[in-house]
């Protein structure tokens, strides 16, 4: 059993910025992640990526570099390559690592489990060569992998990155299929006031489509009725736009249409959710520091309602010093005071959300996809299948179940969870957040008897050392 | 022969070792992403899905997805959250021993 003052999950911005400053106040931190290097996915690998690449990622990928550096602290202590698989009232963890399940034990734990994709099925979604456009900047980031002949498909800003990237590195996308409208557009422009205190962000984006531009890439803007298509592989997408149907043969299609806060830690913990009506998502409840309904626990970063790397930073720090404060380490006029900066940094990196939320909403079909479309990958369940469990009287996700498969794969609904709660919703005419979402149970990730087995062992010769 | 794979790649270098994936074998780069490495090398599809043996491959890159899952020394495991070690043996998942059926 291993002990600290504060247990953090994840070491992207939210976990590695939290893990830094409760260090700094004198608390000892263990940090579990499962990758095998510190960053998370947004700065992935970004200790060792060769100098080559760094151009092609941009600036602020880089300064992810200086939050993994800084968890060089004795006070921390950071385990690679550590799967959470179980977390309980203590609050204690269990998760395995090398073959070996272990058990840790803090006086108070941070969920930092960032976001997902936000689950994108359309007809062909499934087939070998369709990824998120998520997956395809990790292949870059940690592996130097470009997609060629790539098609981008969706809305949202991760869209532009990806493709600017693609277009610094002489591999530019085929096409961005881009499913936001000019009337998106419109709606946004009352949030754009607000929205320039984020002056820095807005002009990111607006960097990124000249650079898209620049390289010629064709944007196909409303796009509607997106299929891909291929026997075994994804070989050509098809889409209306411009008021015809379009079909590029193509390699790879990559679909982003935004990210969704990843709840399965605090789902399984039974902390209450909200549902955001501007993300289209459900998010843990937390006060302003982090804490969750389980005062023990906190929530910082992006699964806690999506906000990005730098936020999630800010945030990661705020519930640092919240912790530091329910552990005597500091006053509670300190930590307000060193809060308060980092409130308005919040604050200003936050502000151009509503803009960006409204412009490039999630596409509507994928909300509300065809009957024959697959919407959960594991058990291969339609969204036909879901309208016609409505149909015979299921009200929510969990009872689903009942009917058929759904979210009982190994990805225990990661990829379904929101569209059957949004499929749900519309068929019942209930609001998402009273169909609510699947009940989800430990184990969060796979664990073998063999790993148990383990635990098992280190178990009784710590009770055997103790006697 | 090595498959067309549809990803160029930026960095030629590095130590490579043998590994087998599905009878085949593949010199990847050492210490490389697993499910990286196979999509490098060329394989699209890394098994077939239980309910209707529909090709897969990787879809997240980060551990959310499991379409990549392999079996790796009788394990089944997601390809992107291993890294590439010499001599690894490995096989799509249900096909394990079936040889090239
Ligand atoms: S590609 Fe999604 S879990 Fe590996």
């Amino acid at each position: 059993m291993l002990d600290a003052d504060l247990i953090v999950i994840g070491a992207g911005p939210a976990g590695m910025a939290a893990a830094r400053t409760a260090a700094d106040a004198g608390l000892s931190v263990l940090l579990l992640d499962e990758q095998q290097r510190a960053g998370g996915q947004i700065y992935r690998d970004v200790e060792r990526v060769p100098a080559e690449r760094k151009k092609i990622l941009g600036d602020d990928y880089l300064k992810g570099r200086a939050l993994a550096e800084a968890l060089d602290h004795p006070k921390i202590r950071h385990l690679t390559g550590a799967v959470v698989w179980q977390i309980e009232d203590g609050p204690r963890v269990a998760f395995t690592r090398d073959g070996a399940a272990g058990l840790a034990r803090g006086k108070r734990l941070l969920i930092a489990t960032g976001a997902l994709e936000r689950p994108m099925p359309v007809s062909g979604w499934t087939l070998p060569g369709v990824m998120t456009a998520g997956a395809a900047q990790i292949l870059l980031k940690q592996s130097g992998l470009l997609c060629e002949r790539a098609v981008l498909a969706g809305s949202g800003p991760l869209l532009y990155l990806v493709a600017a990237q693609m277009c610094r590195a002489g591999t530019p996308p085929l096409v961005l299929v881009e499913t936001q409208t000019p009337a998106d557009r419109r709606a946004a422009l009352r949030h754009l006031p607000k929205a320039l205190k984020a002056w820095r962000v807005l002009a990111k984006g607006l960097g990124l489509l000249a650079e898209i531009r620049r390289a010629g890439v064709k944007r196909y803007i409303g796009a509607t009725g997106i299929a891909i298509h291929g026997q075994d592989k994804a070989e050509a997408i098809s889409f209306e736009a411009d008021g015809r149907r379009h079909q590029i043969a193509c390699a790879s299609v990559l679909l982003h249409h935004g990210v969704v806060p990843n709840t399965q830690a605090t789902r399984s913990l039974s902390l209450p959710h909200v549902w955001s009506e501007a993300q289209r998502a459900f998010s843990p409840e937390r006060d302003r520091w982090g804490r969750t309904a389980n005062t023990d626990i906190f929530v910082a970063g992006d699964g806690g309602g999506i906000g990005g790397a730098v936020a999630a930073k800010l945030q990661g720090e705020v519930a640092a010093l919240e912790v530091a404060c329910d552990l005597e380490k500091i006053s509670h006029v300190n930590r307000d005071r060193a809060a308060a900066p980092l409130r308005k940094g919040l604050a200003i990196e936050l502000a151009a959300r509503p803009f960006i939320d409204r412009a490039y909403p999630p596409y509507a079909k994928a909300l509300a996809p065809a009957d024959s479309t697959i919407i959960c990958r594991c058990e291969e369940v339609t969204a036909g299948d879901i309208r016609r469990y409505a149909g015979l009287g299921c009200l929510g996700p969990n009872q689903t179940k009942a009917f058929g498969r759904p979210g009982m794969g190994p990805c225990q609904g990661r990829y379904c969870g929101l569209t059957v709660t949004e499929l749900l919703a519309a068929e019942t005419g209930r609001s998402q957040e009273d169909t609510g979402y699947y009940r989800i149970r430990p184990p969060l990730k796979p664990v073998t008897l063999g790993e148990l087995a383990v635990l098992a062992e280190t178990d009784l010769k710590e009770q055997e050392d103790i006697s | 022969m090595k498959p067309a794979s549809p990803f160029r790649e930026l960095q030629k270098g590095g130590g490579r070792v043998r590994v087998t994936f599905d009878g085949r074998t593949f010199d990847l780069r050492e210490g490389g992403n697993l499910a990286a490495e196979l999509l490098a090398a060329g394989i699209r599809s890394f098994r077939k899905t239980p309910v209707s043996g529909a090709e897969r491959g990787p879809f997240c890159m980060m551990g959310a997805c499991f379409d990549c899952l392999v079996v790796i020394d009788g394990v089944t495991r997601q390809a992107c959250m291993c890294e590439v070690s010499a001599g690894l043996v490995i096989d799509r998942p249900g096909a394990e021993g079936e040889g090239d059926a």
